[in-house]
């Protein structure tokens, strides 16, 4: 369902170019469960941005669905966006002064989905990852763990073939970054959910069922996970670091 | 993505910083009240003259003594207008209804302990139908008062006023200059005011005026002056043709050829009417543009505030694009922005404008006239100052990458 081939992204920081990602290829099928980590500056969140259609490839080829993207237009891919991909941020990226209801409801805002329908399928989102009793709040009346459940909730309102989370869990506390994790293990176990995450974690990498580690933007392993660890599973002292 | 939903986050993020909107707004506010305010007085004044001139007569042609540079180059110089003049135009002019020559000067008018200066006007009986004057007391000059020298005066409504407080001013004695008058009658008030006050006329017969109160400045060359001759025309159509006749008289007995500039005013009220409305619109619209300018300026604020709240914004701007926002969304919602401020401060400029009018209008110097098309004007130049300088941060905002937006701090 993704296919990157040969993807390269060069950034112009002034004078020198930054070679982000470095002909990768890569493909990762429907219901599948990944985690992409590696080092700062090994080009984790640009992989994702790429997957995400936020930036297009400088080289190769990226196919979402077949549909190959760099082939497309501005307003097409505010459409890719807006109903193939969930994105999560590791800042939650809430509008402020917008409660949570509001929040959900962009991404259809931006599709032309109308009121009443608008309303419900935001509401059943927010359902979704346990907040159905705090729609009317927002952001800052919302722990951390709950702002990411509303940044998740709106990832997901538009059913998106694939759910991106650029270090989901790294603004929040341990044990709240595994309930996020949680979310996700349940999404993909009882919806078949695509779900694609960054972490720094070894062990919330863990919980997936493969594991993609990047450095100087290149793929050095992509391997499966013998036993993934279902959310909740206590942490080894020894293993708190990548 | 309609335009209701587009109004309604505008409104959301102008709340958001209420202190920052409303002074972005104070621009507009203070720019389109100039434009109300200015542009009503305007219209104000031009009514006011407009209504002033028509109140003086109708079909009138006024002759005055114009200062002139002849032909010929030998330097300008007065003509005066002579009363000899009056008397070949009352010869041999057809179609004038009414003609009625003027002298005035200044002099000292006292009732009792009740001194001051006024302009005193010596006329012939035809003064009060030319002039559109009605008697309201008492009796005008005759031609018997003229022809005999009477001492008789007849005042305005607010020369009576102003003399004699409330008392009956018929019959009893005033002087001018010294000399007594007896009041015979009291003209009624033609309510115009401003500029001239046509109500503040004193009027003696013309000959008790050359022999008791004008003095020598009345006679050049041996020969008896005129402040001015106003004719009536018999007919609206008549004007022009009895301007001709005038204009040819005059300078037949002037000796002036046609290649000789008149050294004499011969203007129809209507040419006056034109003239004073064409110069009092072009002041309105000189105010207006002038009120323009600070209206423009408002502009440049909205744009200034519109470029640092899309910097500000930049984040929220590339969520909304990783949601799924295009590129004309996020156009359509800046631009809605500064569209909403420009139109709420346009709106209360409005209200504020005609609030300064309605204050205007009660010191009575001068009545402003609101009118629909300033408010429109007013209203869509604010739009449209709003549409202009919202374009730039717009199009900033919009042309944002998301990617770039999203990792901006």
């Amino acid at each position: 369902m993704i296919e990157l081939e040969q993807v390269t992204k060069i950034y112009r920081l002034g004078q020198t170019k930054v070679v982000a990602l470095d002909n990768i290829s890569l493909e990762i099928q429907a219901g599948e469960m990944v985690a992409i980590m590696g080092p700062s500056g090994s080009g984790k969140s640009t992989l994702m941005a790429i997957l995400g259609c936020l930036d297009i490839p400088s080289k190769g080829v990226y196919r979402l669905e077949g549909q190959p993207v760099e082939k497309l237009n501005e307003n097409q891919l505010a459409q890719v966006r807006s109903r193939k991909v969930g994105f999560v941020f590791q800042q939650f990226n809430l509008l402020p002064r917008t409660n949570a209801l509001e929040n959900v409801m962009l991404p259809l805002l931006y599709d032309g989905v109308r009121g009443r329908s608008r309303y419900e399928k935001a509401k059943a989102a927010l359902e979704l990852v346990g907040l159905a009793e705090r729609t009317h709040h927002r952001p800052n009346q919302l722990s951390g763990g709950e702002q990411q459940r509303v940044a998740i909730a709106r990832a997901l309102v538009n059913e998106p073939t694939i759910l991106l989370a650029d270090e989901p869990t790294g603004n929040l506390d341990t044990k709240t970054g595994e309930e996020i994790i949680g979310l996700f293990q349940k999404l993909h176990n009882e919806q078949g959910q695509t779900v694609i995450y960054v972490t720094h974690d070894a062990f919330i990498a863990r919980h997936t069922q493969r594991v993609i580690r990047l450095v100087d933007g290149k793929v050095i392993s992509d391997d499966p996970v013998a036993h993934p660890l279902v959310a909740g599973t206590p942490r080894p002292e020894d293993n708190l670091d990548g | 993505m309609n335009i209701l939903e587009s109004i309604r986050i505008s409104i959301r993020a102008l709340a958001a910083n209420k202190l920052r909107s409303g002074l972005t707004m104070l621009g507009i506010i203070i720019g389109v009240a100039a434009v109300v305010a200015l542009m009503s007085i305007g219209a104000g004044a031009t009514r006011n003259i407009t209504s002033q001139v028509q109140g003086l007569g109708s079909n009138l042609i006024a002759i005055t003594s114009a200062r002139s540079v002849r032909a010929s180059g030998v330097g300008a110089q007065t003509t005066p207008l002579y009363y000899s003049d009056y008397q070949q135009i009352a010869n041999d002019t057809t179609n004038v209804s009414g003609i009625a020559p003027t002298y005035q000067t200044t002099a000292q008018v006292m009732y009792g302990n009740n001194q001051s200066s006024f302009a005193v006007t010596g006329a012939t009986p035809d003064f009060l139908g030319v002039n559109a004057y009605t008697v309201a007391e008492g009796r005008f000059i005759t031609s018997y008062d003229n022809q005999s020298g009477a001492r008789v005066v007849v005042l305005g409504s607010q020369a009576a006023t102003d003399l004699f407080s409330g008392l009956n001013p018929l019959d009893r004695q005033i002087t001018i200059n010294g000399i007594n008058f007896t009041v015979v009658g009291v003209l009624a008030s033609k309510g115009t005011t401003s500029f001239f006050n046509q109500d503040e006329v004193i009027l003696v017969p013309l000959e008790t005026g050359y022999v008791r109160l004008f003095g020598g400045r009345a006679v050049v060359n041996g020969q008896r002056t005129l402040s001015s001759i106003s004719l009536s025309a018999a007919n609206a159509n008549d004007v022009n043709g009895v301007i001709d006749q005038v204009e040819y008289i005059l300078r037949r007995d002037h000796n002036l050829t046609l290649t000789d500039s008149l050294p004499f005013s011969v203007a129809s009220q209507s040419q006056a009417l034109s003239t004073l409305s064409s110069i009092s619109t072009t002041l309105t619209a000189f105010l207006g543009a002038i009120a323009g300018i600070s209206l423009f300026v408002g502009g440049i604020g909205i744009m200034n505030i519109m470029l640092v709240s899309v910097r500000e914004r930049t984040r929220e701007i590339g969520l909304r694009k990783a949601v799924g926002a295009r590129r004309s969304a996020i156009l359509t919602q800046f631009i809605v922005e500064t569209v909403t401020m420009s139109l709420l401060g346009g709106i209360l400029g409005i209200l504020l404008g005609a609030a300064i009018a309605g204050i205007i209008s009660l010191t009575g110097l001068i009545t402003p006239f609101i009118s629909i098309s300033v408010i429109l004007y007013a209203f869509f130049f604010a739009a449209l100052v709003g549409l202009f300088f919202g374009i730039y941060p717009a199009y900033q905002a919009a042309s944002l990458r998301p990617i770039e937006a999203l990792r901006y701090e």
